[in-house]
């Protein structure tokens, strides 16, 4: 059953067209990454790293470029160094150095899978030849894997330079700590001492995968004029410019974009793995050269997001008031700083209304792949802990466990942990409608528990350019400069619809390569709807006042005698007075009345609102084998307003989807030497539909203020609180607190049976 | 004047441990000066890594943005995104 809370009505704005991507996509005809193809393309591959952790002494690719067939050989010594140097981007600066080395190692080899060198050769298979005729000589060094082991005084070292920052006094001994983050307020352990009731814990995740079916691929030439074209699939084609340029040395103009279909990102695809390899391969050769990731190599070497281990103290008092948390989080960032675990500290307590708390954060490195943006990155692990805490809160308390958030939520004017007064915000109205749904109170049967969690993600606003064209036919055509992941093309084209008066059909949209439109930021954190949305409203609002003005013009009156009202001009005044102009009609006299009409608009929007979600999940435990089921799942969320309600509903299910895999089964699995044990999906194992009951969904509707329409950002959150929804819901089950993710058989198994 | 609060990080390295103060700026770009003359190094810092929150609104990259004479400002990470 889904429950919608619905604002007033407008005409397309909330409405389910059909998605205008999908026949593509279900015919098999739309062009992911790796359907392009040049004339006289070469295939490009990658030599990787057999070992976790090795200095490369020497790297002799003779053998390898007298192979026939073999066009270029590259190493790191074909790209400029570029140190510890940070590229804006978007919300959050990248280092830009650091996405370098990591596309192609320099000195160091820093977890199995990193790239060494790569080939460009005639065909697929005589790359992989010539890979094995690169002599590499490594001084194999010990490796570290284990975030706590990487801070231990005597571990490994991967940057033998890198001093812990944040620390005061300054670090003076190099360690794999590259940062600390506090975030307190009041006196939180004296806070928590005086409580009526105190819960502690100490918690663990596994590295896991964004798991997008599209493997990274991209086609890339490189003109005898230096101009060079990229075609890939990302969550960015500006971004993919930006860090082309600076890795491959190449100025932005010289550089043309083409975003690709994109076949899932969900934060995996923020920055490039290929692109300069591609981009300097094609430069050696003179040919277009295409390369595409294996599914062994996704896993290998690109992103995963963190593995943890966090303690949570807790306490309340006996009617249920928050007093104080302690809470201490140690993300492993892989081989290079970087993990999410500043914004799991700022996220993990944020809809929780506190005087006293104190959040500790530690960016670990680790000979483990880098890890990349995972939706809400970092929100989802501090908030099982958190959420799992406060579960044991409730069942202290023996108080109902969403009275207990609601005793507790935050609301418009609370003071969130990280210090912005909240506005617009709907955490209570979701709250109440899981309280007040059927699922909360449908009986259950013998092994079986339902949980409960609540989540929270910032959402992000930011830089979008959008351009919309009125053609000649009425119609109207939008570009946009994100690429299209969860239905952009089709909230752009009803945002436009909605603002022009036109039918759905009538207005087309499509995602722009970077000599089409102004810069753009990355499709991540939740921010098109929002902000390229902003744009649309803006190009759209501009294009109907050029209409008025049209219409004045034919009717020969002041354009303030002119109204817009569904797509047509009305004449006020006059002996036309009454009479209208339909957008088809004003295109036809385009030509007369002034020549064409668009407009291009750009934003940087603030000011977005945030999300909150709270899930609640059915289980039932093999008590033989330790295998959840899940049966029953609900998730609620407070959206702002659904521009496409079908595509907001499917993040939510989608999220709630990747949320139950990282908590059931989902992680990285690593033998003594640092090698990933389970690199495909047959022993990675992710949900599938038929592992699944239907997700239901509530869309709660609490407008922002500050965007069109007052949408929210929806592709988030929803993963925010899976992980201790389903823990939960395994703890009522079991009657023992599950505290270490994936709860997979055999680890759920040995809790039933050995209480850890 | 605007409030000014720091992270307990923040205020441990540039500011002597305090981590709220009063600020006299009309925007962000005056408050990042007058914060380098205060704390040396604090404002450079929170222009090239931070992002400003201001009455409850984030700019990732701020520079222009008006202070209200009673506005906080609240000195955040920057936020990575999926």
């Amino acid at each position: 059953m889904n429950v919608t809370v619905t604002p007033p009505k407008l005409a397309v704005v909330g409405t389910r067209p059909i998605r205008p991507d999908g026949v593509d996509k279900v015919t098999g005809r739309a062009n992911y990454g790796a359907d392009y193809k040049v004339a006289g393309m070469l295939h490009g591959k990658i030599l990787r790293s057999p070992h976790a952790h090795a200095r490369i002494v020497s790297i002799d690719t003779k053998r390898a470029e007298a192979l026939k067939g073999v066009k270029a050989v590259i190493t790191g010594k074909d790209f400029p160094l570029l140190g510890d140097m940070e590229l804006p981007m978007g919300e959050a600066a990248m280092n830009v150095g650091h996405i370098s080395e990591n596309c192609i190692a320099r000195d160091k080899a820093l977890y199995q899978g990193h790239a060494i060198a790569a080939v460009a050769a005639t065909t697929v298979a005589i790359a992989e030849e010539a890979l094995e005729l690169i002599d590499v000589v490594y001084e194999v060094l010990p490796h570290v894997l284990d975030v706590e082991a990487a801070m231990a005084p005597d571990a490994p070292l991967l940057h033998e330079k890198m001093l812990t920052k944040g620390v005061t006094p300054p670090a003076e001994k190099p360690s794999n700590v590259a940062m600390f983050m506090r975030l307190a307020r009041g006196d939180a352990a004296k806070a928590i001492d005086a409580s009526d009731v105190i819960v502690e814990g100490r918690y663990d995740t596994a590295a896991v995968h964004q798991g997008y079916i599209e493997p990274h691929a991209c086609v890339c030439t490189y003109g005898a004029d230096g101009q060079v074209v990229v075609w890939s699939s990302s969550q960015g084609q500006f971004m993919v410019r930006s860090l082309t340029s600076v890795i491959a040395g190449i100025d932005q103009a010289d550089i043309k974009a083409i975003p690709a279909e994109i076949g899932g990102g969900f934060g995996g695809k923020t920055l490039v793995y290929l692109e300069p390899l591609a981009t300097i391969l094609s430069k050696k050769s003179g040919r277009a050269v295409k390369m595409v990731m294996s599914r062994d190599e996704v896993f290998r070497a690109s992103g995963p997001t963190s593995s943890s281990v966090m303690t949570v103290r807790a306490g309340a008092t006996k009617d249920g008031k928050f007093t104080g948390f302690e809470l201490d989080l140690r993300f492993a960032a892989g081989a290079y700083p970087g993990s999410p675990v500043f914004a799991a500290l700022m996220a993990g307590l944020a809809h929780y209304e506190l005087t006293d708390f104190a959040i500790d954060a530690y960016d670990v490195v680790t000979n483990t792949p880098k890890v990349a943006a995972y939706r809400a990155p970092g929100a989802p692990i501090s908030t099982f802990a958190v959420e799992s805490a406060i579960d044991d809160l409730a069942i202290k308390l023996g108080m109902d466990p969403i009275a207990l958030r609601v005793k507790n939520g935050v609301k418009d004017g609370s003071l969130a942990t990280y210090g912005v007064t909240f506005s617009d915000i709907g955490f209570h109205e979701t709250l109440e409608s899981i309280r007040n749904h059927e699922h909360y109170s449908a009986p259950l049967g013998p092994n079986q528990g339902r949980g409960v969690a609540a989540g929270y993600w910032f959402n992000a606003g930011g830089e979008s350019s959008a351009n919309i064209a009125i053609n000649e036919d009425g119609t109207a055509t939008v570009v946009s400069g994100c690429p299209d992941i969860g239905g952009s093309r089709a909230s752009m084209a009803i945002m436009a619809a909605e603002v022009l008066g036109l039918p759905i059909e009538k207005v087309r949209c499509t995602v722009a390569d970077t000599t089409a439109i102004a810069y753009s930021g990355l499709t991540g954190g939740s921010r098109v709807t929002v902000s390229t949305g902003a744009a649309v409203v803006k190009a759209a609002n501009d294009i109907v006042e050029q209409l008025k003005g049209r219409a004045a013009i034919t009717w020969d009156v002041p354009v303030d005698q002119v109204e817009w009202s569904n797509g047509a001009a009305i004449c006020l005044s006059g002996d036309q007075k009454g009479e209208k102009l339909s957008l088809a009609d004003l295109a036809y006299r385009f030509g007369r009345t002034g020549g064409p009409v668009a407009n291009q608009a750009s934003v940087n929007l603030h000011g977005i609102g945030p999300g909150f979600a709270v899930h609640l999940c059915d289980v039932e435990v093999d008590p033989e084998t330790g295998g959840v089921t899940v049966l029953r799942y609900t998730a609620a969320q407070d959206v702002g307003r659904a521009i496409h309600a079908s595509y907001v509903e499917g993040q939510m299910q989608g999220g709630a989807a990747q949320g139950i895999g990282w908590a059931l089964n989902e992680e990285y699995i690593f033998d003594t030497d640092g090698k990933m044990e389970n690199p495909g999906f047959l022993d990675y194992r992710m949900p599938v539909a038929s592992d699944l009951p239907m997700i239901d969904t509530i869309m709660i509707e609490v407008p922002c203020r500050n965007t069109p329409f007052g949408a929210k950002g929806v592709g988030e959150v929803p993963i925010v609180p899976p992980l201790a929804a389903v823990a939960n819901a395994v703890r009522a089950a079991i009657g023992k607190r599950p505290h270490s993710l994936p709860l997979s058989p055999p680890r759920l198994h040995a809790l039933m049976a050995n209480g850890h | 004047m605007a409030k000014v609060v720091l992270s307990v990080n923040l205020s441990e390295q540039f500011a002597g441990g305090l981590d709220s103060f009063d600020v006299e700026a009309a925007n962000v770009r005056q408050m990042i000066r007058e914060l380098d003359k205060r704390y040396p190094g604090l404002g450079s810092h929170i222009e090239d890594k931070m992002a400003v929150a201001i009455d409850g609104i984030i700019y990732p990259h701020p520079a222009r943005q008006a202070i209200a004479p009673n506005s906080e400002v609240v000195i955040i990470p920057r936020l990575p995104g999926g």
